[in-house]
Formats: C-alpha cells, structure tokens, sequence
C-alpha cells in the first residue's frame, strides 16, 4: 500500500466530513442528533473534523423519551458543553401533556411516541435537516437507505421513490416544510465505529463498560432493573456483570453480559460476536418489518 | 491494528440470476452472519420458504420485496475478511430499475455482473455490462452462475466467455475483467474452491475480491479541490485565527503540498498553499479523496463552487458541454427544458441543447437524434449552464466528470451525468499577472 492511500477509517471518516460540510453549506437550518451513544458520540467528532477551527455550525437535538439510562443523559450534557455546542432537548413527556403525542391505552414503550415529539421539534425550530447516526448494517430497512432521505411534509419517508444517489454528489433540495434526514455513518458498521473511538480516543458512556447490575429475565433478554421497570412475580432477578451493546430506552434494552472494561475488549468482544447489535432490541423483532413500519411513519 | 483497506464492488444481473443468494452465500460462508440473522431466515423460511431457508431474504429487507420476492431498490451490506471491508450495492436487474445499478455502479471499485449459465448472454448482461464500463468502473467480474445445473459443463463456460469477449472491445475502457465459474445456490467457487471445476484454474470469487490490485485506481496527479465550505471563524478566542480564512473540501483527485503554487478557478488567479489544517494538526501535502482545510498566501476571494487545481493539467471550464446521461425519471427528458445540474460543490441551471444519440443497449449503437430519451435510456446529449463548469472528462476522474440533474418543482434527481473531455484546458485571461 502507497502512501497516498487510506485506509477503510480514513476513507470513511473523509466521506462523513464531506456528507457533513455538504449539510452546513446547503441547509439554512441543519440540526445534528444527539443521544450520547456511541454513534452520535462519532458523529460529534466528524463534526470537530468537518468545521474546526470554527464553530459546528449547527444545534444538537435530543429526543428524551424519559426513559433513558441516566448515565447517557450525563454524558450528553457533558459532553455538549465541552463543545460549546448548542443543546436543544425535547421531552416526550412534554409532548404527552400537550397531547402532541398520545399513548395508546396501556402503552409502556415510549419508543413510538419519539416520532410525533421529534416532527414537532423539527417544526418548532424550523430545521431542515436533521443528521442522524443511523447505519445501513444495523437492520434491513435501513439498509435501504440514502446518505440524504427525504422527507415529505408529514415526515415521512416513502422507501419506493427514493432518489437516487450517484456517486458523492447530494440532491439536498427540499421545498418549504419538507426536510432532509442525513446519515453520514451510513457506511460504517457496529466495529467500524469501535475502531474509530478507539483512534480517536473518545470518551464514551460508562454504561458500555462492563458493570454489575441487577437484572431481571423477559422476553429472551436481560433488561435493567429499575424504578420503571421493576421485576413481575416469579419473574428471574439476578445480579449480572453485564453492559450494553446498543441503547435504547431503559425498560426495553437487553443487556450483555460481559467482562469488557476498555474499547479494546469491547472490539474483541465484537470480533467474536455470533448475534447483531439490534439482536438486543426488543423494539426490533416485533415484526420482521417493524423498523421499515416506523421509518416510513417520521422515525430516524 | 494494521491498516485494513476497504473495497467496493456491486452485483448486477437479471431478475433471477441469484444475486441475492450470491450476497447471502458471500456472507454465511465467510462467517459474517450472526445468530439472530440466521433464526430470523429460519422464521421467514417457516413462513413463506416452506422450511427450506431462502439466503436472498437477508438483502431483500423491505416487504414489498419479500412479497413480490424481488429486490426493488440498492441495498448495501458490510462485511469482513480478515484481508479486507467489504461494502456491498445489491442492484437489481429489472429493466425498470436500472438507475439502482447506475448508483451502485457510480461508487464501486468492481462490478460484478451474473449471468445465468443456462441462458447465457441476454439483454440484461449487455446492459450491465455496459452501465459498468460507461460508469467506469475499474475492475470487472463475470460470475457464470448456476454452473451446477449445466453439468458445470467447461464448454458451456467458455462459450459464454467467447460470447462476451466478442463485444467487450466495443466498450473500450475495461482494463481489467475476469470470468469466474460459480453456484451461489450450492456455495461453489465463492468463498470455496469448487471440487467440481478441475478445468478453472483461477481464484475464488471471494479470493480475488480480497486480492485483486486497488490502491492506483486514484489519480494522483493534477489537483482537484472543489471547494465546498469557506472556513472562517466567528469571534475567535485564538488571536491567532483572527485572519484565519480555510477553504474545505474534499480532494478529488491528485495531491497538494504546502508551497504549491495552484489556480483557482473561475477567477483564473495563481495562488501559493500557505497551510494544509486538518483537526488533527497541519500536514504537509494531503491527496485524494481526503477532507481537508487549505490557506493560501493570497488573499483571494473564494467561494463555494469555485475549484483549486493543480497548475500541472488545467481543467476544462465552459458552459457548452457534451455528456453521457443515463436517464432516471418516468417524464422523460426534454430538449429545452431547464433543470438544475449538480457537479462537484457547485449547482447552475442548464438546458439540454441537443439530444444526439440514443445508445442502443443491445448492440451499443448510437441511434441518432431520438425524439426523446424514456426512463432508464442512456444518451448523448450537448447542455447549456447558466454559469462555466470547472470539469474533466468522466474517464479521466470520476469526481469532477460527473454530474446530476435535477428537476425544478418537485426536486427529483432526473439523470446521472458523465462529461466528455473538454476540448482544450481553460486559458486564464490574467494568468502571469502579480497581484
């Protein structure tokens, strides 16, 4: 290999940067997702790549479901703050109250009702883009996707007419009230992202790291025990050396056990992996076209 | 960790040529499907497959797709060998979809076309084939496919290789194509070398995906930096950026080093590299395709749109044009009809002038001035741009001989376009003059 040649990391970090600066030079009003996961956490760090020394010209948005694993939160407003980034969170419960988002009877997810709280959202700030960290590997529905998706007035996303994308050059024209939903990640997979925190030294949520927890068996998965989430009668509880491969929401996110306590564990727990990242959501399996169902609705 | 390098190829082929299946066998037999993928086959093969597991259900994600059990649109898969990162466009082979192939072709290092050993050369090959070669895509693989129910017949294997061959100079710019004997279906000469084709003394097709030669499809000479973003701090804390004033973009092709003397063009003006800033530090000369920063020495007006070359091989800038289109749209194209034309960082309105030729797919003619071009025709055609290109030709780089269209209104990318080469190299009026 020459000199003059990347490597898979540097060939994807540089069209991340360019999806990025294609946003900021052709959105008036670009938002930048921000959960405190693990790829939003690189999403962030392409944005430093992209506009350094200026400043990310851009808000970061939260969804928060008010189930989140407190930890992410920390992190999140932590880490928001050390790049002088502007935070902007939205509340479902908020959204419930105003009746922007309505619960079916006896609906404990909040998984759902992310999409009506994050729609109001992008019309309250009137955004035009929102970037996302979304991977193609992580489902078959996505795997479908456009680095820029459209979406129409409503949010939605219609999987049959999309446009189509050659080579890097992006159609990023949307009319008043439409909206443009950008995943620079597209390529990258569950490692790729591992490997890249790694050369880049990132900080991540400690939630990653093996930890000890309570845990309580439902549905085929370990699910955190917590005030939201308390175990059933005869239900099994245990105390595990777990941590999370993928986070969702508190009561619905399956947790690993592991003894990974660096990157560097958690890629060799990786490498050796037998089950995808989305194996530990339970908002997936529900059906095998349950993410194709929700993108269509406004989901990201 | 050493460095890991990333290839690209797309499949290509007819409706049931077993691309799907070839995707799914590249997968489970180089060990990159899980557990959960797996049991998830199983419950749609309990389903619908009548037990039996259906390898192409792991690319056909939507359900559209699983009902009419074809593939509608570009689906993209990853995986890994421990020699390489593979990503993978799945692209249909209906007629009506060929603008998924055009887009899975558009970022590939290698095309993989199949033809089904049974049927031979159809349509659809010569149209693959020749998307591959008009999209230029470096490397090309011809994957005999279903060899299993010929008898994995030698002869049968060679008279489809005689048959393509027979047309492939017609094509003109593929370098480099390979014929590979395989049944996706049975796992044959995919991953594993098939005991059943003593007569094939070449790789698997996994085999030569991992070793065939990428690292010189970029061109490392005459630099391109379209500039996409002008780069200048607000209010900075740092006195030092006060006059800071980047210009970023993607490098398109070639490489810069500090002290370069380089052109930015339209305006025509000499300009000195005075910093390469990335995040991670200044460096001395950067190449294609990273995402960097530069300063010049000048102080220049530059903005989005405008183009930093290399002054060793100036590039074509005018507003009369001649391209190839591959045409994406059910309204088909309109001479005199306004669109907006997307190329590198810059967008402009432009006018089909004159539709030319219609390239006939079976025979590769040119079929002169055709009343229109339809949905998933390729031509050629001359534009007007309300401003000058900056441009090569297509096959001499991808990235700044390429182009799209877009319709006014509704905003739908109409055509994928590929520029031919300029007549002559932009002469700048004020080139030698000091500032």
């Amino acid at each position: 290999m020459s000199s003059y040649h990347l490597d898979h990391l540097g060939y994807l970090e540089t069209e991340a940067i360019h999806i990025m600066r294609e946003v900021a030079a052709e959105f008036e009003r670009p938002a930048l997702l921000f959960s405190g996961g693990k790829d939003s956490i690189c999403l962030l760090r392409l944005a430093e790549k992209a506009f350094r020394p200026s400043d990310i010209p851009m808000p970061f948005l939260n969804v928060d479901t008010g189930h989140h694993f407190p930890e992410l939160n920390t992190f999140r407003d932590h880490r928001a703050r050390e790049l002088g980034g502007k935070l902007i969170v939205r509340k479902v419960e908020d959204a419930i109250a105003s009746g922007v988002a309505v619960p079916n009877p006896g609906e404990v997810s909040r998984n759902r009702l992310q999409i009506p709280t994050l729609l109001a959202a992008i019309e309250e700030f009137q955004f035009d883009c929102a970037i996302g960290g979304a991977r193609r590997d992580e489902e078959k529905a996505r795997a479908k996707e456009r680095f820029f998706s459209f979406r129409d007035g409503f949010g939605q996303w219609d999987p049959k007419n999309q446009r189509p994308e050659i080579w890097n050059i992006y159609n990023a024209r949307v009319n008043p009230g439409e909206n443009m939903r950008v995943f620079p990640l597209s390529n990258w997979t569950e490692m790729d992202v591992w490997e890249y925190i790694k050369q880049e030294r990132l900080e991540v949520p400690t939630i990653y790291f093996s930890h000890k927890r309570q845990c309580v068996r439902r549905g085929g998965q370990w699910l955190p025990v917590t005030d939201i989430l308390p175990p059933k009668e005869k239900e099994e509880v245990r105390e595990m050396v777990v941590r999370v491969r993928t986070i969702g929401d508190i009561i619905s996110t399956g947790l690993v056990e592991s003894p990974a306590n660096t990157v560097d564990d958690i890629i060799a727990e990786i490498a050796a992996a037998r089950v995808t990242e989305r194996g530990s959501r339970a908002d997936d399996k529900s059906s095998e076209a349950a993410m194709e169902d929700r993108k269509k609705q406004g989901y990201f | 960790m050493h460095p890991v390098e990333l290839l690209r190829f797309n499949t290509c082929g007819s409706v049931d040529d077993g691309k799907s299946t070839l995707i799914g066998r590249l997968l489970y037999d180089s060990k990159n499907l899980m557990e959960d993928q797996i049991e998830a086959l199983e419950r749609s093969a309990d389903i619908t497959g009548g037990g039996q597991i259906n390898l192409a259900n792991l690319t056909d994600g939507l359900r559209a797709e699983r009902e009419q059990g074809i593939t509608i649109d570009v689906a993209y898969r990853y995986f890994a060998t421990p020699r390489r990162k593979f990503i993978v466009a799945d692209t249909p082979g209906h007629v009506q979809y060929t603008r998924n192939m055009v887009t899975g072709a558009s970022t590939a290092n290698v095309s993989v076309v199949l033809v089904d050993a049974r049927l031979g050369v159809i349509e659809q090959t010569r149209r693959h084939t020749y998307i591959a070669a008009l999209l230029g895509t470096p490397h090309l693989i011809i994957a005999v496919n279903k060899m299993d129910l010929v008898d994995w017949s030698e002869e049968r294997f060679r008279q489809i290789r005689d048959d393509i061959e027979a047309f492939l100079p017609k094509l003109g710019v593929l370098k480099d194509v390979r014929f590979i004997p395989i049944s996706a279906l049975q796992g044959d000469n995919v991953v594993e070398k098939s005991t059943k084709t003593p007569w094939y003394e070449g790789p698997t097709l996994l085999g030569h995906l991992e070793t065939m030669h990428i690292a010189s499809d970029w061109d490392l000479t005459a630099f391109r930096l379209p500039v996409q973003w002008v780069n200048r701090p607000n209010n900075p804390t740092d006195p030092h950026l006060h006059d800071f004033r980047g210009l970023s973009g993607q490098i398109a092709r070639g490489l810069v080093k500090v002290g370069d003397r380089v052109m930015v063009l339209p305006a025509g003006i000499k300009a000195t590299v005075k910093q390469i800033w990335t995040y991670d530090g200044t460096v001395e000369e950067a190449f294609a395709p990273q995402s960097v920063t530069v300063c010049l020495a000048e102080d220049i007006d530059v903005s989005r749109g405008d183009m930093i070359v290399g002054l060793d091989g100036l590039p074509g800038m005018t507003t009369d044009l001649r391209a190839h289109v591959c045409w994406m749209n059910q309204r088909p194209l309109t001479k005199g009809k306004k669109y907006y034309l997307k190329h590198t960082t810059q967008t402009v309105q432009a006018m089909v002038t004159s539709l030319d030729h219609r390239i006939n797919i079976q025979t590769f003619d040119a079929e002169p001035e055709p009343a229109e071009l339809a949905m998933n025709g390729i031509g050629e055609i001359h534009l007007r741009t309300s401003k000058p290109l900056i441009f090569d030709g297509y096959s001499a780089n991808r990235l700044t001989g390429s182009f799209i269209l877009i319709e006014q209104g509704s905003n739908q990318t109409v055509a994928a376009g590929m520029l031919f080469p300029p007549d002559e190299p932009v002469k700048p009026e004020y080139q030698d003059f000091a500032i």
